[in-house]
């Protein structure tokens, strides 16, 4: 049942079907392999996934009880059977009064412990490190790749500080490497969660958040908003590529000699409310897929979260989002003097 | 925009739709609605006067301050909204089923949808139902006349009905507002949204808070002074404690909430800044205050309900509960420990480690409380003499299906986890998975113990069963399988997936939603056979359960005020006790006048004016806004000046009523064993099973 994939069926064939009232036949049709959190990229998503399943088997032990007793409970002690001694004044028994406050006292202990330590461990704030590496038992080959995402209705803007690129409907990540998200958005509260590598983090407008992840195979996920943002909220979804460090050079170079300045202008354009497809016609791009850019300046990310942090008022024609935006009144300022860094 | 009818234009009303925007199924389902609504309103109208009811609607219901009353009216108003949410659930799904890259609805009817499907169903169908049963049940269990306070507790009703009616309108009216119950900024602020939508909720949410904040310390006052003599807090029923508890955390969670709303409707319509995106404003303060009320809230429905099946596996076990003592600590805990945990609602907005796992262990510890209840009802049944009646199926479905949904829970509690699941079908999956099996069950459970007591006969046993079975196959088909395409990474409120696998889920979602709606029209023909078979089914001795609390050692329906004498209490489960020890139902010695507060239109005076403020502040309609509130302060000044002489009934008519009903039981030549509970026979006057073993 994780991620899904293999060979799937096609839904559209079976709604016609199902319409038409007639058996849907069963077509293999080519589905991108995308991966959740249950057949996990990484070592975080992994950890989760693990979390997971040991919570499930000790909260069973609490629960089966009731799942098998109160059935047997109800035959045995139906009215109708005489031979079942009947106590109508039983009320209290010390020695299960302890067994029912410590069973489940006990167990939440237990989740307790594990608990906080998986919250440290995976923290989103923690940065990947050789110790954390250790820890859990991957490998880390590389420098960390610093990626800035900015959210916008709707789809988000991937931009890559140190290569000079940003990318709007897809994500690429080097296996092997730490990848170290900030996030903000341009418009309303959006969530990110690209969830084979990792859970998913908020994204506010002049705020930054941060999400720290890191791949270990080769493989796609889907980045997803999760945070309803309005009419366009379903399609904003982005595959979220591990790729072997080879290839994602290729790809950084591919953005960099093949891709659109995102310059002021283009981000305003950008920023207007629609899906990957209005983007490309509000830039003027023609076909289909993501799209490439090649950065006119690194700091597009702090002038987006500074914008909402000057005191000022912003006009709704200069909102992203809002129905009144027009590209024409945006205006970025200047990125404070000081930057947000990315390693902690 | 002008000055008569503010920014109401006649584009807004959804009537036409159809003709404005094309025919479509999206239009069709919204233009059907807006019908529906109206002429279900019209027929309403049409049938009250044929049949001459305005006149008894309005001196026996609408401005009587009989809690017993107010009670049904609030159940009444949680069915009827409980109409239009089951109603929009069913379309929901249907455009899930179909929802491969598209779907039947619109992405803006979408967003509508499951925006007031929520809304409705926590707010003005879970909340009034809670209400109606404490109402019902409290002044009954603890041996009393009325609530502390019989106006407010009218006009906690009337403003708990502004707010649905706010939601009801928006049906024909415009808009409601789209991002989802919670309705976070900023995307439900000005900016995003100019509106009406927003406004509808915020003043619906708000007029409505307040009469629930009334209602909880009304009930709160009412059980700390007003329990008969005898009656100590550790012999009060178990739903009472549950009725304290929620009337503890209504008083001190909803606060919050009409604050949040109070802010938002500054930052729309005074230019605040609040929550928005610009100067300073922090929409992250809005989550907080939201989930201070947010978190609490669910225990605020849940509680009660566990009360109910307190109260119904003793009885229907016909034993003694176990561990009083055990449950009552886990209710006050529960209440306590609800209010500390409400970050767990966002352990995604980038907290500390530390915060997260603090509120990660926090949420936890309620599953212990919870646990315990739990082991207690089965205890409880263990050793008992079991009747599979009605409420004993729905007692069942909930065991079953709520320790799953705690089973999520506590995987929801876990921050790791959570990071993965939140804002995904598994959260819609889980919060369905609790407040269905648990709130709605208890509900259902409680209207067939109950509503013989209320209306004097019994409901039908086998419509009543097949429609539990109805609830519980609907309920598990519909949303079980959310759990799965949540862990796949489905995100809720999201009007389309591109994932081919989820389709077989989606379409065993479709048809477990048809079996809800086959279970809520079950509902009314249990109703419908009941009514029509209410001679062999009536139960006028009162006690057709063999019940162990108060409000069954009166008849069915109770006398306006509720005991002749007022009752003393020496033990817990009195009336029981009573009867095992075979002298219930004694002549009192001496009867005496009783005072009842006089009846008021005070309920419905703030009902309309609220509506009307509501809808005015919505649409920008100005002066019907200022009507109204000048209206209203101006009758609470001139109410506050007049004489209200309670109504005094004569110790005479108390005892010729009361004199009856204890001779038509010694008529009866002794009770009925539990054998003939379900037979013609049970005309309330039981044998109890434990004065049989004994």
């Amino acid at each position: 049942m994780g991620g899904n994939g293999g060979p799937g069926v096609s839904a559209k064939w079976i709604c016609a079907a199902l319409a038409a009232g007639l058996p849907a036949p069963a077509v293999a049709a080519a589905v991108t392999e995308t991966r959740g959190f249950l057949r996990p990229l990484g070592p975080i998503a992994e950890l989760q996934r693990t979390e997971l399943i040991w919570a499930t088997v000790l909260i069973l032990a609490a629960i089966l009880p009731v799942l098998f007793g109160v059935p047997w409970i109800l035959w045995r002690y139906r009215r109708a059977n005489t031979a079942a001694k009947y106590r109508p004044q039983w009320h209290f028994n010390t020695k299960l009064e302890i067994l029912m406050w410590a069973g489940p006292a006990l167990i939440v202990a237990a989740l307790s412990l594990w608990l906080a330590q998986a919250v440290f461990r995976i923290d989103p704030y923690r940065a990947i490190s050789p110790e954390m590496a250790e820890g859990m038992d991957f490998a880390i080959d590389g420098d960390t790749v610093p990626v800035d995402v900015i959210g916008l209705d709707w789809k988000w803007v991937f931009v890559y500080p140190e290569h000079g690129v940003a990318s709007v409907g897809e994500m690429v990540v080097p296996v092997g490497r730490p990848v170290s998200l900030r996030l903000t958005t341009d418009t309303v509260m959006q969530s990110f969660m690209a969830p084979g590598l990792s859970g998913q983090i908020y994204a506010m407008a002049g705020m930054v958040t941060r999400q720290n992840l890191i791949a270990t195979e080769t493989g796609s996920t889907l980045g997803t908003n999760t945070q309803y943002n309005g009419p366009g909220f379903a399609r904003q979804r982005a595959p979220v590529r591990a790729v072997t460090p080879e290839t994602f050079e290729d790809w950084i170079a591919a953005a960099r000699s093949g891709g659109t300045p995102l310059d002021e202008g283009a981000y305003a354009r950008l920023a207007r409310s629609g899906d990957l497809a209005q983007a490309r016609a509000d830039l003027d791009l023609a076909g289909e897929g993501p799209i490439l850019f090649t950065l006119a300046a690194p700091d597009l990310f702090d002038r987006v979260v500074a914008r909402y942090m000057s005191g000022q008022e912003i006009a709704r024609e200069a909102q992203p989002g809002s129905p009144s935006y027009r590209p024409e009144a945006l205006d970025l300022p200047d990125a404070p003097a000081t930057m947000m860094e990315h390693a902690q | 925009m002008n000055g008569l009818f503010g920014r109401l234009a006649w584009s807004d009303l959804k009537l036409f739709e159809t003709f404005m925007h094309g025919v479509s199924i999206d239009t069709l389902v919204a233009a059907g609605a807006a019908w529906m609504v109206v002429l279900g309103g019209v027929a309403l109208a049409a049938w009250l006067t044929w049949a001459r009811l305005w006149g008894p609607l309005w001196r026996d219901w609408l401005t009587s301050v009989d809690h017993k009353k107010i009670g049904i009216m609030y159940i009444v108003l949680g069915f009827v909204m409980m109409a239009r949410g089951v109603a929009e659930g069913v379309v929901m799904r249907t455009h899930q089923a179909t929802a491969y890259q598209g779907g039947v609805l619109s992405e803006e009817h979408w967003a509508e949808l499951f925006s007031t499907h929520g809304t409705i169903m926590i707010f003005f169908v879970a909340m009034p139902f809670i209400t109606g049963f404490i109402n019902y049940l409290v002044p009954l269990q603890i041996g009393a006349r009325d609530m502390a306070f019989p106006m407010l507790n009218q006009i906690s009703l009337g403003l708990t009905a502004t707010g649905a009616a706010l939601t009801m309108i928006s049906l024909v009216v415009g808009i409601f507002e789209t991002g989802g119950w919670t309705a976070y900024p900023p995307f439900t602020g000005a900016d995003f949204d100019p509106g009406p939508g927003p406004d509808y909720w915020v003043w619906a949410i708000l007029l409505s808070g307040f009469g629930s904040m009334f209602s909880g310390i009304n009930f709160a006052v009412t059980i700390y002074k007003m329990r008969a003599p005898g009656m100590t807090y550790m012999r009060m029923p178990v739903f009472t404690w549950t009725a304290l508890c929620t009337s503890i955390l209504l008083t001190f969670a909803l606060p919050p909430l009409t604050v949040a709303c109070l802010m938002q409707a500054l930052d729309r319509y005074l230019g605040f800044h609040f929550f928005t995106n610009d100067q300073g404003g922090n929409m992250m303060n809005y989550a907080n205050l939201f989930w201070m009320f947010g978190h609490p809230e669910v225990y605020i429905l849940i509680l009660p309900a566990f009360g109910i099946f307190s109260e119904l596996t003793s009885t229907f076990a016909a034993k003694r509960l176990y561990g009083y003592t055990s449950l009552v600590l886990a209710t006050m805990a529960i209440a306590v420990i609800s209010f500390c945990v409400w970050l767990h609602h966002f352990f995604t907005m980038g907290n500390s480690a530390t915060v997260n796992a603090a509120f990660g262990i926090a949420t936890m510890l309620i599953a212990i409380p919870t646990g315990v209840k739990v082991y207690v009802w089965m205890a409880t049944l263990w050793g008992g003499r079991i009747r599979f009646l009605t409420p004993m199926v729905y007692m069942t479905g909930f065991f079953i299906m709520f320790v799953i949904g705690g089973l999520s829970g506590i995987i929801l509690a876990n921050p790791a986890i959570n990071w993965q699941v939140h804002n995904t079908q598994f959260i819609v999956a889980h919060f369905h998975n609790v407040l269905l099996p648990g709130t709605l069950f208890g509900i259902l459970a409680g209207v067939h113990i109950w509503f013989p007591k209320a209306f004097g006969f019994r409901l039908d046993e086998r419509a009543g069963r097949i429609t539990a079975y109805l609830w519980i196959a609907g309920f598990s088909l519909t949303f079980l399988p959310l759990y799965i395409v949540g862990l796949m990474g489905y995100p809720r409120r999201s009007a389309a997936w591109d994932d081919p696998t989820f389709l077989p889920y989606m379409i065993v979602c479709m048809i477990g939603a048809i079996l809800l709606a086959a279970a809520f029209t079950g509902l009314f023909v249990t109703l419908w056979i009941s009514v029509r078979n209410r001679a062999s089914l009536a139960v006028p001795m009162g006690d057709p359960w063999d019940g162990r609390t108060l409000e069954w050692a009166t008849p069915a329906p109770p006398p306006h005020w509720n005991f002749a004498t007022i009752p003393s209490i020496a033990e817990r489960d009195a009336f029981a006790r009573e009867k095992a020890e075979g002298r219930p139902y004694v002549i009192p010695a001496q009867y005496r006048d009783i005072h009842l507060p006089p009846d008021t239109p005070a309920g419905m005076i703030v009902f309309l004016t609220t509506t009307a403020f509501g809808f005015a502040a919505t649409w920008w309609i100005w002066w019907l806004a200022i009507l109204a509130a000048v209206v209203l302060v101006g009758w609470v000044v001139v109410h506050s000046f007049r004489n209200h002489p309670e109504v005094v009934i004569p110790a005479v008519e108390v005892k010729r009523v009361n004199n009856a009903w204890i001779e038509a039981i010694e008529l009866a030549q002794g009770g009925i064993t539990r054998d003939d509970e379900d037979t013609p026979r049970n005309r309330g006057y039981a044998a109890t099973d434990m004065m049989v073993a004994s």
